[in-house]
């Protein structure tokens, strides 16, 4: 396929093609997804409530099997991945979860170096890492807390610091500010920036306009009903062409 | 080998630490009564092999009127080939028997008595030859096998020996299927700390594990603990029973073979448990993504 090739060339790091996605026998919710981010991006993701933006982020770090079409990631086929693989796929990606998902029994500081201790590092390889990363969300305090006993926007930053410890390839972010002030969401953003910068793929949902104002040189897309629209009109030739460019 | 029974601290911190969990009780008592069946069925064939020994070589020669005959059978016997021993039950002991029989009658001496001898044959000896020599002088001579006597109670304890031995397999049983529905409960239990270990990257072998040494220090600590508690209770059988047991079958009920196979029964059965616990929880998580 043409499209494909063209892809290729461009560097893509996560490639759609006439992807949907229905939750057991309902609608489908996701229909046609049909394009391709570029290695290096920083893209936003907008929407209306119940557009599918979690649904699309899902399919993104391989919580979730599209029902039809095909996914590529880091060049590879996502569906003819066995179940085997997908651990491997999942370390090169860091998400932090709209829900948060910190493990309630864990502290704060174990919650974040879980990627690191699944990926075989060492003590001495986590501990000052982890450090630093909490102090950088400024959490070096509450390192030893649960997340019960943290605020929502203690464990929003908690799961923001796991989600990039171990510096992945992707990092997928589904409104990762919605539970701090403007201040400590401009903070992580930065964060985000600079993780881009060492060449991490970026993608973060969010309604927040003035995070994406903010944020030079990123890329929109936006879901409504389950269709990406395009605000930019270039959509079959996204945003890896226009980064390009 | 054994190294995810050892794993650094933070890993043993990924599953909460539930206090008072069913396990190690329910493995407890499949162990006590693992232990005590086991020991029961070793004890009878134990038996049954000194009872079986006892006569494997010992023939008896009836001669239904006795007299003077008996004596004639007696030295036919001697001089027969392969006989170690040759000794006529004394007519009080024939008496004796017959007493629990027919009571107070047995003692009328018109009572037409059988002679009675036995004879030990070396191993390997050929019985058909003995009786052959005894019977060419005492053609009236009757020769039976003590093993075929006792045929029927060998039989009654090959059958209590098999019927230990399943019942040690169905405990097993009982115990494997107890493990896949604990392994079933925790895994439900930490539905969502798994999920998120799946989400940075955790493979199943990863999860597994965790679960596989949680149930396997379970089933340690409780096999370990029926199995103790089994041994404390048979010991104290063995003291109120000791002396007669002991006259009977000639020593210990159980010998260090015997009591080897005992102790092993917690390591199996935690071995057991902690096989069928990872396979349980390795085929939940592929039901998930
Ligand atoms: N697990 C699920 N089972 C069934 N339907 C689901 C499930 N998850 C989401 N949906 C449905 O899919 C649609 C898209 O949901 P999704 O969570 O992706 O929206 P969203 O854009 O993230 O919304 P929000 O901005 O509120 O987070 C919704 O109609 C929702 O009801
Ligand atoms: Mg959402």
């Amino acid at each position: 396929m043409k499209r494909w090739e063209r892809g290729r060339t461009l560097t893509a790091i996560v490639e759609f093609d006439s992807v949907g996605l229905r939750y057991g026998t309902g609608a489908e919710v996701l229909r046609d997804l049909d394009f391709r981010l570029a290695r290096g991006g920083f893209y936003f993701l907008t929407g209306p409530s119940g557009a599918g933006k979690t649904s699309l982020l899902k399919l993104l770090y391989l919580a979730q099997r599209p029902t039809r079409g095909r996914i590529r990631l880091f060049d590879e086929e996502l569906s003819e991945a066995p179940r085997d693989a997908l651990p491997a796929f999942r370390r090169r990606i860091g998400v932090v979860f709209q829900d948060f998902r910190l493990i309630r029994h864990l502290s704060a500081f174990d919650n974040v170096a879980l990627p690191l201790r699944f990926a075989g590092k060492s003590e001495a390889e986590v501990e000052g890492p982890v450090r630093e990363m909490l102090a950088w969300v400024g959490l070096a305090d509450r390192a030893s807390a649960r997340p019960p006993t943290l605020s929502g926007g203690e464990q929003q930053r908690v799961a923001i610091a796991r989600a990039v410890i171990a510096q992945p390839e992707l990092l997928v972010a589904d409104e990762p500010t919605g539970n701090v002030d403007a201040e400590m969401a401009a903070r992580l953003l930065h964060l985000f920036d600079a993780l881009n910068r060492l060449g991490t793929t970026v993608v973060v949902a969010t309604h927040d306009m003035s995070l994406i104002a903010a944020t030079r040189g990123a890329q929109l897309l936006r879901l409504e009903g389950g269709h990406l629209g395009d605000p930019t009109g270039n959509l079959r030739h996204p945003p890896s062409a226009v980064g390009l460019a | 080998m054994l190294s995810w029974m050892f794993p650094p601290v933070p890993e043993r911190r990924l599953l909460p630490d539930t206090r008072g969990r069913p396990m190690p009780w329910v493995i407890g008592i499949m162990m006590f009564v693992t232990v005590v069946v086991a020991a029961a069925g070793l004890a009878i064939a134990n038996s049954a092999s000194v009872v079986r020994g006892g006569v494997e070589n010992r023939y008896s020669i009836q001669i239904p009127d006795g007299g003077e005959l008996a004596a004639t059978a007696a030295s036919a016997a001697r001089s027969a080939p392969g006989v170690t021993a040759v000794r006529p039950v004394p007519e009080a002991d024939v008496r004796k028997t017959l007493k629990s029989w027919l009571g107070d009658a047995a003692s009328n001496a018109d009572l037409p008595l059988p002679s009675l001898i036995d004879i030990d044959l070396a191993a390997g000896a050929d019985p058909a030859a003995v009786e052959q020599r005894v019977r060419s002088t005492v053609p009236q001579a009757r020769f039976t096998a003590y093993k075929e006597q006792l045929a029927p109670l060998a039989r009654s304890l090959t059958a209590l020996q098999w019927l230990a031995l399943g019942l040690v397999v169905l405990m097993a049983v009982a115990t494997a299927a107890s493990v896949v529905l604990a392994a079933r409960s925790a895994l439900e239990a930490n539905r969502t700390s798994i999920e998120i270990m799946h989400g940075v990257g955790a493979t199943d072998e990863q999860v597994a594990r965790l679960f596989q040494r949680r149930i396997a220090i379970d089933a340690f600590i409780g096999g370990a603990a029926g199995a103790g508690l089994a041994a404390l209770t048979l010991l104290l059988v063995a003291g109120v029973s000791g002396n007669i047991m002991g006259d009977l079958v000639g020593g210990s009920l159980i010998g260090p073979g015997g009591m080897l196979l005992l102790a092993l029964l917690p390591l199996a059965f935690t071995l057991l448990a902690t096989v069928v616990a990872r396979a349980a929880v390795l085929k939940a998580l592929r039901a998930a993504l």
